[in-house]
């Protein structure tokens, strides 16, 4: 398992810089922000937890579609298939080396685009730390969108339909427990430990889903 | 000679139980139901919906909403179908993953377009009762989204349907799909009693007594089991056309083998 681990993350790393360019959609995302709604700083503090976190969800949603993909085309999900660990626990590593290798670096460049945005450090803290709690769900959920859609030429737009409405409640309660921590009446504890129970819950839905998923596709 | 035998099996095996689902697993006996009982479908859905109708707009006006509490006989049943719908979609969709039953998929792939209408359809009646009551067309409200969010996945579930050639993995593929987003369906069931909300809150299936005038109680549950009936109905049309298109699809590739071959 932890040899599947290194070589995900290696493959995820080296092959043509799949963080990176995350990272820089991430970055145009948060650049078109101003340009749409105008350059007043105190809107932009005020609508940044929300646009940081949209822009994070439109990130992780891009570099989904390679999830299974490429292991479908070079036969490596064959003898996945075949290995004797369980195929659900293949999933969850695969999800996590791919969060890793794109949900992680989202989250690290989050403080830069956070001063961008004209962000309290309390707030781009609050950003942090719900983003590092909600993304891997976004992962997981896609992880079902990337399976049913593994033998689709084109699946990336399917795969955003599909997994954007699950994912829905993740960015409410992300956004929600960001600006808890910093408005007074508003709490933060209730909406961000709502966000942690979803990603467990989809860490245990999203890998059945789509080992299920994959054992057809692949025959 | 084997395989004859074992076909007059498995008849003498189903005729010992009649009722059971498997019977009809069987495109050809479905078919053959399908014809028995479509048309008493058709004419109680049409009566049903009459009388319905007749009884919504002889309905007394309300005191708060005025004529406009004619909407709901239109809108609320349309929201309980977009519920029920995909609740059939989601047993369906067990039929296909843990049963295997060849025509779990084709109800389901019927399904999921009526469910879009229905969803569309107390999307925008409801929005027309929101411009005089609450002032909007739209709320970003916790029901309103969740129903929203339903029509997406209903949309999606449908491009997702479309856009995968091979039938046995487009069918596994719709399965789990509608299986996961079923979990939105209590989230819009109690997203009333869970988040204080614009939308007001179940006033009919309520454990007590319903919270609402038998004037308009009655025209609403007459309306919503036409509604029911309307979706059975179209739901078998349905389920019969996409037998016909499989039926056609398989034709259509022999005769492009047998041209190959010959």
């Amino acid at each position: 398992m932890i040899v599947l681990l290194g070589r995900e993350l290696k493959l995820a790393v080296r092959a043509g810089g799949g963080a990176l360019t995350g990272v820089l959609f991430f970055l145009a995302v948060v650049t078109v922000v101003p340009f749409g709604v105008g350059p007043d700083l105190n809107l932009l503090a005020r609508i940044g937890p929300a646009m940081l976190w949209i822009g994070a969800l439109l990130s992780m949603l891009l570099g989904l579609e390679r999830l299974f993909q490429a292991d479908r085309e070079d036969g490596s999900l064959q003898l996945l298939l075949m290995s004797d660990h369980p195929l659900e626990l293949v999933v969850l590593v695969k999800c996590l080396a791919h969060w890793l290798a794109t949900g992680l670096p989202l989250i690290v460049a989050t403080p830069v685009f956070g001063l961008m945005m004209n962000m309290e450090p309390a707030l781009i803290m609050a950003v942090m730390a719900t983003l590092i709690a909600g993304t891997p769900a976004i992962t997981l959920v896609g992880a079902v969108g990337a399976a049913v859609t593994v033998s689709l030429a084109r699946g990336g737009l399917l795969i955003a339909i599909l997994v954007l409405p699950l994912v829905v409640p993740v960015l409410i309660f992300g956004v929600t427990a960001a600006y808890g921590a910093v408005e007074d009446p508003a709490p933060f504890l209730p909406p961000f430990l709502l966000l942690c129970a979803m990603t467990l819950f989809f860490s245990v839905l999203g890998p059945f889903a789509a080992a299920a998923m994959l054992r057809h596709a692949a025959d | 000679m084997q395989q004859m035998k074992a076909t007059a099996e498995i008849m003498s095996e189903t005729s010992i139980k009649p009722a059971s689902v498997w019977d009809y697993a069987n495109p050809t006996r479905f078919l053959g139901l399908v014809e028995r009982v479509l048309p008493a479908f058709v004419m109680l859905t049409i009566v049903c919906m009459a009388i319905g109708l007749w009884m919504a707009l002889n309905a007394p006006e309300d005191y708060q909403q005025g004529a406009t509490v004619q909407i709901m006989f239109i809108h609320v049943p349309a929201a309980w179908l977009a519920m029920m719908v995909y609740t059939v979609m989601s047993i369906s969709a067990l039929g296909t993953l843990v049963w295997r039953h060849p025509l779990a998929d084709v109800s389901l792939r019927a399904a999921a377009p009526l469910g879009a209408a229905f969803t569309f359809l107390a999307l925008v009646t409801g929005s027309l009762w929101g411009k005089p009551m609450w002032g909007t067309w739209w709320v970003w409200d916790a029901r309103l989204t969740s129903v929203l969010v339903l029509f997406i996945i209903y949309l999606g579930l449908i491009a997702l349907s479309k856009a995968i050639e091979e039938p046995s993995v487009a069918a596994r593929a719709l399965a789990i799909v509608t299986l996961v987003g079923f979990i939105n369906i209590p989230i819009i069931k109690f997203s009333v009693d869970w988040w204080n909300t614009l939308h007001q809150p179940a006033s009919v299936s309520r454990f007590d007594r319903p919270a609402m005038d038998v004037a308009f109680l009655y025209p609403l549950l007459v309306m919503a089991i036409a509604y029911t009936l309307l979706f059975f109905t179209l739901h078998l049309m349905g389920m019969r056309n996409e037998i016909f298109r499989r039926r056609i699809r398989s034709m259509k590739m022999q005769s492009a083998r047998q041209a190959e071959g010959g």
